[in-house]
Formats: C-alpha cells, sequence, structure tokens
C-alpha cells in the first residue's frame, strides 16, 4: 500500500536545500564581449575565450560583479572583502575548456537569509531561510543528444554543441539546509524561489525567465523518521523550470523517498530530473562516488576585493524589498488580500503600478489589466503586456473618467488598440467611438423613445423611475451604443417631469 | 615517506583521461615525488608574513566594461572543430553518466 502525502510527512520529516542558478543580463558574457542574446543562431555568439582556444585570456564584465554584489546585498549577505574565482575541472563538452571558472572556497558573499511567509493552518507565517552563500560562475553551453530513442544521452550516437550560453555570468545562490517545515516544505520552496525571483526582478540584474533557463532551481530534499531530529540521504532534483515544478518537484520527492524508506529500501545519493509531465522524477548521476574537480584558484584572474565605500555606493541603490513594497501597494490601493494575489501571481503588479502613476484610479486600472485586457491575452497566450501599454490603458481610463468614453466603447477602443490599430486616440478616430454628448443629438433619439413607447412614458411620468431603463436602453440602442447612459438618464427623467 | 603514491597518480591519470601503463605509473609516481619535493622546499622559504598567491601580479579588481565586442562567425567558430553538424559541435558519444 502507497504513502499519499500525508502519510509521508504523518511519518517522515523532510528537510530541504535549494540552489537558484541565475543567468544575469549584462549585454555581454562573464569574461569576453561575446553578445548574450536569447535565441541567437548557434555558435555566432562565441570567440575563442568561450570557446577556450589557446593562449586566450579572460577579462572579468565589472557589471557581473555589481551585480552579484547587489544580491548579496539584497539577501542580507556579508560581501567578501576578498574574493576569487577558481577552476572547476571537468571532461564534458558542455564546457569547451574542460573547466568551469567559478568560485570554490572564496565565494563573493556569504551567510544571508530571506524571510517567505506561508499560509499556514494557524494563519500566515514567516520562514526564514538561511543562505550559504552567493557565487559567479559562468554558464555552460547548450548540447543535443542525438539517436537513440529519447533525446537523452543515454542511447545518443553523438552530441552537437552550441556555445552562444557558454560563458554567459551565472550567480548560484546556495541556501544551508532548511529544517522543521514539514507538510509546508513544498509551499516553502515555492515562496523561496518565487521571492528570490522578486528580489532579482526589482533589482533588474536578471531577465528571471523559469521557461528560458535564466532562473533554474535545484531542490535537495531528504526525509527523516518523525521526531528522530536526524538528517537523512538526500536527493538532488535538477532544472525545475516554473514555479509550480518546485513545488511538484519537493512534494512528489518527499513521496518517493517514503514510500521507500517504507518498503525498507535505501536512498540513494543521487542526481534526479524533474518530468513536467507527470511531477515525478527520474534518476540521473549517482552522486555516491564524491566528486572530484580538483578545483584550484584560476591563474588568469587576479582577485575580486570590493572596497567598504563601493560596497555602501551599492548598497545605497537597493530598491525597495518586494515584500515591503506589495504591503505598502495594498494599503495605498485598498486592494484586498485576494485581489493583490491575483496580481501578483499573474505579474501585473509592476504594470498596474505604473499605469496608476499615469494618474488611473488604482482600482480602474487593476480591473482593466486582470480584467478585459487579460481575457484577450489569454485567448492569445501572449503576457497581457504585450498586447498594450500601460500609457495606453492610463489614457482609456481618463477618457472615460472624462466622460468621453463609456466602459462598453472603452472596451471597443482596447479591442482596437490590441488588434494593432493604432493608439487609443486613433481607434476613436478611425472607428467614430465618440459619446454623443452632445444634449440636442441625445433628445432627438430621447423623444423618439418616447414616442414609440408612449405607455411607458406615462408611467415615468406618473412616479415610476425604474421604467426608464427601457427608455434608457432603447436610446442607447438607436445611439449605437455610443451615448453616456448616466447622461441619458438625467436628460430623459428631467424632459418627463422627473428630473 | 614519498610526497604522492602512486594510486595517487592513477587517480589523477583517470581525472585528466590520460592512459597510462603501469611502467608509466611507477616511473611518473617517482618523478611527480621529486617535483613537489622541490616544491616543497619553496614552501618552506615562504614564511608566514608571505600570503600564499593565485597570482604574479598584485592587482586586484581588474574589470572590463559590459560592453558587446564582435564574435566569431560559427564559420569560424568551427573552423577548428573535427566535426560539425547543424552548425554546432559534433562529438562522439558522451560515455558514463555525468550530466
Amino acid at each position: 500500500m502507497a504513502l499519499n502525502y500525508d502519510q509521508a510527512i504523518a511519518a517522515y520529516d523532510p528537510t530541504l536545500g535549494l540552489e537558484v542558478h541565475v543567468e544575469l543580463n549584462t549585454n555581454s558574457k562573464m569574461f569576453c564581449g561575446c553578445a548574450t542574446e536569447f535565441g541567437a543562431e548557434p555558435n555566432t555568439q562565441t570567440c575563442p575565450v568561450c570557446l577556450g582556444l589557446p593562449g586566450s585570456l579572460p577579462a572579468v564584465n565589472g557589471k557581473a560583479i555589481e551585480s552579484s554584489i547587489l544580491i548579496g546585498l539584497a539577501l542580507n549577505c556579508s560581501i567578501a572583502p576578498f574574493s576569487r574565482f577558481a577552476r572547476k575541472n571537468y571532461f564534458y563538452p558542455d564546457m569547451p575548456k574542460n573547466f568551469q571558472t567559478s568560485q570554490f572556497d572564496e565565494p563573493i558573499c556569504v551567510n544571508g537569509y530571506l524571510d517567505v511567509e506561508i499560509e499556514t493552518d494557524e494563519g500566515t507565517k514567516v520562514f526564514r531561510i538561511d543562505i550559504e552563500r552567493v557565487h559567479m560562475e559562468e554558464d555552460t553551453g547548450k548540447s543535443l543528444h542525438v539517436g537513440g530513442s529519447t533525446g537523452r544521452i543515454h542511447g545518443a550516437e553523438y552530441s552537437l554543441l552550441d556555445y552562444n550560453r557558454a560563458g554567459i555570468p551565472l550567480v548560484e545562490i546556495v541556501t544551508k539546509i532548511i529544517p522543521n517545515t514539514g507538510k509546508y516544505a513544498p509551499l516553502v520552496a515555492r515562496a523561496y524561489v518565487t521571492e528570490l525571483r522578486d528580489i532579482l526582478r526589482s533589482l533588474g540584474v536578471s531577465d528571471v525567465k523559469m521557461e528560458q533557463g535564466s532562473l533554474r532551481c535545484d531542490a535537495n530534499v531528504s526525509l527523516a523518521p518523525a521526531g528522530s531530529g536526524q538528517l537523512g540521504t538526500r536527493s538532488e532534483t535538477k532544472n525545475v523550470n516554473s514555479l509550480r515544478s518546485v513545488e511538484r518537484a519537493v512534494s512528489g520527492e518527499i513521496e518517493r523517498q517514503a514510500n521507500r524508506l517504507q518498503n525498507g529500501e535505501r536512498i540513494v545519493q543521487e542526481t534526479r530530473h524533474f518530468l513536467e509531465e507527470s511531477g515525478q522524477t527520474r534518476p540521473g548521476r549517482s552522486k555516491e562516488q564524491a566528486e572530484d574537480y580538483r578545483y584550484f584558484p584560476e591563474p588568469d584572474l587576479v582577485p575580486v576585493a570590493p572596497d567598504a565605500a563601493w560596497i555602501e555606493e551599492l548598497r545605497a541603490t537597493l530598491p525597495e524589498k518586494p515584500s515591503i513594497r506589495r504591503k505598502r501597494l495594498k494599503i495605498e490601493w485598498a486592494v484586498p488580500d485576494k485581489e493583490m494575489a491575483s496580481m501578483v501571481n499573474a505579474e501585473l503588479l509592476d504594470t498596474v503600478e505604473e499605469t496608476v502613476l499615469l494618474g488611473s484610479d488604482p482600482t480602474k486600472a487593476r480591473s482593466w489589466w486582470l480584467g478585459e485586457i487579460s481575457r484577450l491575452a489569454n485567448e492569445k497566450e501572449v503576457a497581457p503586456t504585450s498586447l498594450i501599454t500601460p500609457i495606453q490603458v492610463a489614457e482609456v481610463i481618463a477618457l472615460i473618467a472624462s466622460g468621453e468614453l463609456t466602459d462598453k466603447l472603452a472596451r471597443q477602443v482596447v479591442e482596437g488598440v490590441i488588434n494593432g490599430e493604432g493608439t487609443p486616440q486613433q481607434v476613436i478616430d478611425a472607428r467614430g467611438l465618440k459619446v454623443v454628448s452632445d444634449d440636442s443629438a441625445l433628445m432627438v433619439a430621447i423623444e423618439a423613445a418616447i414616442a414609440s413607447q408612449p405607455e411607458t412614458a406615462e408611467r415615468i411620468r406618473g412616479g415610476n423611475i425604474p421604467a426608464a431603463g427601457a427608455l434608457i436602453g432603447a436610446v442607447m440602442k438607436a445611439t449605437g451604443g455610443q451615448a453616456d447612459a448616466a447622461k441619458v438618464r438625467e436628460l430623459l427623467l428631467k424632459h418627463l417631469g422627473q428630473g | 615517506m614519498s610526497a604522492i603514491s602512486r594510486d595517487e597518480v592513477a587517480h589523477l591519470s583517470r581525472l585528466a583521461r590520460i592512459e597510462m601503463t603501469d611502467s608509466e605509473l611507477d616511473h611518473l609516481a617517482s618523478e611527480l615525488d621529486l617535483i613537489l619535493g622541490a616544491v616543497a622546499r619553496v614552501q618552506e622559504v615562504a614564511g608566514a608574513d608571505v600570503p600564499p598567491t593565485s597570482h604574479p601580479l598584485p592587482l586586484q579588481n581588474v574589470f572590463r566594461p559590459d560592453v558587446v565586442t564582435p564574435s566569431l562567425t560559427a564559420a569560424e567558430s568551427l573552423s577548428g572543430a573535427p566535426a560539425s553538424a547543424e552548425q554546432r559541435f559534433k562529438v562522439p558519444q558522451i560515455l558514463g553518466d555525468a550530466e
């Protein structure tokens, strides 16, 4: 009888350890001037340095150092006054040099923490995740395994290498072990990666696109009998490529390991690969034999020794923490929790804020972005922000506020902008979407409506105000929806002696 | 007592993917031992006031601006490769389980 998640958690305490790799968004690579553009033709962003050709020498990208220090500061780390690069030696064709330039025992940032909030059965609870280190390295090339049936390395006849990605600055953020999360372990893992992503985005140091691999998470999970206080053998699930997958990978590993332990089997220390479709993991490389990378200080690079003044200068530029910003905006905009969460989950907080800063009412800005625009974006399977800009949305909201557009017309304007018909004003002009606000034009329509429904008009004259709806509807229809309904109502009631 | 054992040399040759015969291992173990012995004498000279260094020049914080410079063309990049396909470097089947 297989244990389900709840049973697994009742019998075992999970311990986590998370390693996150972040590709920095510098223009050029870590040690050479090659471009870092995503999706370029294979091997068009390579040079003698990142191809490891004899005689080439690396030169450190100063912006990458700056970004790494900013990350460390945002994660409450100490910035090492002296740090060095090291060669991590291994034979695998994803690095043409036969080593990866990384950092070993002298990382640039150490001993930080990140607090994450989780909704628990006892209300909101803060979990502090201790950060062991933040170190700099370079990304590896991309392999394509050809032959065999699975596209996997096993059974492949040969492999094809694209080194465009080799040498892109990479920062690895490693937590200390994360104990005592109990059944919330998967949620804590997800919340940590989410918070980290938001921080990195606010720092502007990375695109943090998990689906493109610019943010990748390796999740270490181990189990020990409940209450034993021991540390079990861990597995490491590699390259989990979405926030949801982080949560699923951890819960999946907890279930798998619990079932093995329950059956008296042991956990093998190994790398596992997350399978997106099933939410399960499959075994990869066994790590039972300690790896031997023969690290040694990189002789072609001089040490990095940031002075206190530089660190303080960078610290002064740190943006507001995303968690604090969310709390502030929630109060300023008077947004309910659930709505706030929807905005964050839809990754529209920045966009809504930008729209509000352009003068829009927060509630209106939020409902346009999360409502109509998100709906159209879902239909087209693209991001809302790729369809329309905050400036355009703010313009539409301003036109509604000034009475020049009704909500209904505004939706047509937004639709027009999204269909590429130009700016809101151009769509209004081209489609003739102007609110009919000319009183005399409206009066003609109102009189026509009264003439066609004399009995309704009589009831209104007699004091039955709700009956006005039918006549307002007729006027709106007659004007093709371009009249301001409130204005029509006002004129109609006045005309019938009820104004 | 020798500074490096025959087993350690065998381990290193495995890490470096250099195949060695038994007699080569015997020979190299004693030769490397001599070299290490010489290096050890240099270490004796360096007192506590001499910090270990990884670079001959007393420099630090040498950075380059984050500016893109022209890359090689794909054809140039691949020109030295023993084999290529689909504008990529073609390498033989990757043995072992390393990923």
